[in-house]
């Protein structure tokens, strides 16, 4: 799994610019991905590639054309040391995994690496970085592959239950 | 117990006590789908088996990122978004009222102890209202038309007691501007911002919602301003019934309490390419620009206007070479200023009056930047790319500082004018 390091801040009109938000297909969106702040990104990520980021990652906009994006392009982990909440929430709820990480430092762009989710860690450079699980509520939609599939068979849910 | 505005809604609403850190499936009392991300949401609803909505009022639709529809594709998602509110039977403001953050607030969807979803990000402009109000994605959107209740996880809050009274040409813009400098971009993520104190409570509602609409800069997950009358006498005369009375306890459990006093506060201006890299106007007057947008969800009602033109004050034109685009943040807005006079001053000096929508700031309909050139703009956003080419720069500021600036051409301190 090829490493596409990126740093602090990034946001998701970086990750897909506004003008491409009328598309809603993953692959679509996919060519566009970093368009005009990474223009190499689209045209050389391959299935199972990692997006790794370092503070506040996928901050700014809602759209959820960003995690789309990212998993069109194959990517199915970004790992990074924070991110920003709406993205965090949107990439469990498409089935993006995202991983905190406080030693993204460790990783370089194009380093190949491992997750070991079972574990808790991901392997980089011979380095075995722990990477914080996604929390409890989360966790189911995680292990069903997205809030789709966690809610399709549900009815109704009840409210007010406290975790 | 002592609790914070936020632990106190989702208490009310869940019928028990709720604290900070708590995970709770909490009822929405309105959700709001726009254009862009509302067809996403539509099509999620779908996939999740969602037949009938779960209350069609409270499901708020319209359209203002792309309006008119600049292209087919967007065309053809108005027009899948109308026939959907048609089959529910929701009330669909369409591209007729303007932005959805100005309409939500002046409709009076929004009112204090609410809990209210939106597919945008700036949703949590309703905490002007004193409600909590977020952002979020289609697929949690998708959850809500069907289930009308989400996961929330109750953030732990933090106050900001904003005192003191603004100087000349200077006010809540760069108040919000100053406090996301120095919180940072993502200083508050997952928490609650609750603002009060006497600056706070001395400001017009327009005010509170350029405040509230920023809190997602500092990462935020809901920005609420703390309601007093002023917030009552603008709820209650849209909702026609007395508000609920909501303030955080004094000796609740705050993550923080930080104090600002705005008395000695400059013009703000956030520069390129992120919205936490605020400086005083001085360090970057002078700077050309070669497009001002004063408009948006941050910055586009009449006192926003109102402001810009008293800057403008009897100025023939504003400078050669510069493009200025005024865009009133609704349609309500856009009356106020085309009967006051001020849309008429502000073609005269040359500027563009668009209809209300999100215009530059979405970033693709229209008004973009091409590589090389500079836009000051008094919307939210300076992300590379934001508002239109990666190789532009935008930066950010209030009506006034974006008024100055216009008539010179360059970055100006609007109290110089």
């Amino acid at each position: 799994m090829r490493v596409w390091k990126f740093g602090d801040d990034i946001d998701t009109d970086a990750i897909i610019p506004g003008r491409f938000l009328t598309i809603y297909d993953p692959a679509e969106l996919a060519k566009h991905a970093f368009e005009g702040t990474r223009n190499e990104f689209a045209r050389d990520v391959r299935e199972g590639d990692v997006v790794v980021g370092g503070t506040n990652f996928g901050c700014g906009s809602s759209r959820e054309h960003a995690p789309l994006a990212l998993l069109g392009a194959g990517v199915r982990v970004v790992v990074a040391k924070s991110f920003a909440r709406i993205f965090y929430r949107n990439a469990v709820n498409t089935g993006l995994l995202p991983l905190v990480c406080p030693e993204t430092d460790a990783i370089r762009d194009g380093d190949t690496v491992s997750v070991d989710l079972a574990g808790g860690f991901i392997e980089a450079n011979g380095q075995r970085l722990p990477v914080e699980p996604v929390p409890g509520f989360l966790k189911e939609i995680v292990e069903a592959g997205g809030l789709v599939a966690y809610a399709k068979n549900l009815d109704k849910v009840e409210i007010c239950n406290i975790e | 117990m002592a609790a914070t505005i936020a632990e106190k809604i989702f208490s009310m609403k869940c019928g028990r006590t709720v604290r900070a850190g708590d995970v709770v499936m909490a009822p929405v009392d309105a959700a709001m789908i726009h254009d862009i991300t509302g067809p996403l949401a539509v099509r999620v609803f779908g996939e999740m088996g969602g037949k009938r909505v779960y209350d069609p009022d409270r499901i708020i639709m319209l359209f203002d990122h792309q309006v008119p529809a600049d292209s087919i594709p967007a065309a053809e998602n108005h027009v899948f978004m109308r026939r959907f509110a048609e089959e529910q039977g929701i009330r669909n403001y369409d591209l007729l009222e303007g932005v959805c953050h100005q309409v939500v607030m002046e409709k009076g969807r929004a009112a204090p102890g609410e809990i209210i979803v939106g597919t945008d990000s700036h949703t949590c402009t309703y905490g002007a209202a004193g409600a909590f109000a977020t952002g979020i994605g289609s697929t949690d959107m998708g959850f809500v038309l069907k289930f009308g209740a989400l996961y929330f996880r109750v953030p732990e809050s933090i106050l900001l007691e904003i005192d003191g009274a603004f100087g000349r040409r200077v006010g809540p813009k760069d108040l919000i501007l100053s406090l996301v400098g120095d919180i940072g971009a993502d200083g508050a993520t997952y928490t609650a911002l609750e603002f009060t104190g006497g600056a706070m409570h001395d400001m017009d509602m327009a005010g509170r919602m350029t405040c509230a609409n920023m809190a997602i800069e500092m990462g935020a997950k809901a920005g609420i301003v703390r309601p007093d009358e002023t917030t009552r006498d603008y709820v209650a005369a849209r909702r026609g019934v007395e508000p609920l009375d909501l303030a955080g306890d004094a000796d609740a459990d705050y993550r923080e309490r930080r104090h600002y006093d705005v008395t000695d506060l400059s013009p703000q201006v956030a520069v390129p390419h992120n919205v936490d890299n605020v400086v005083d106007v001085a360090d970057v007057a002078g700077t050309k620009v070669d497009q001002v947008f004063i408009g948006s969800c941050t910055n586009g009602r009449y006192e926003d206007l109102a402001e810009a033109a008293g800057v403008l004050g009897t100025a023939d034109r504003f400078a050669d070479g510069v493009r200025v685009i005024v865009i009133p943040a609704s349609r309500t807005e856009y009356l106020k200023a085309l009967r006051a006079g001020l849309v008429e001053r502000f073609v005269e000096a040359g500027a563009l009056v668009e209809a209300p929508c999100c215009g530059p700031c979405m970033g693709g309909a229209f008004g973009l930047l091409a590589p090389g050139e500079v836009s000051l703009s008094t919307s939210n956003r300076n992300f590379r790319g934001r508002q239109g080419s990666t190789q532009a720069s935008v930066y950010l500021a209030s009506p006034a500082t974006a008024a100055a600036s216009a008539l010179y051409g360059e970055i100006t301190d609007p109290r110089e004018v």
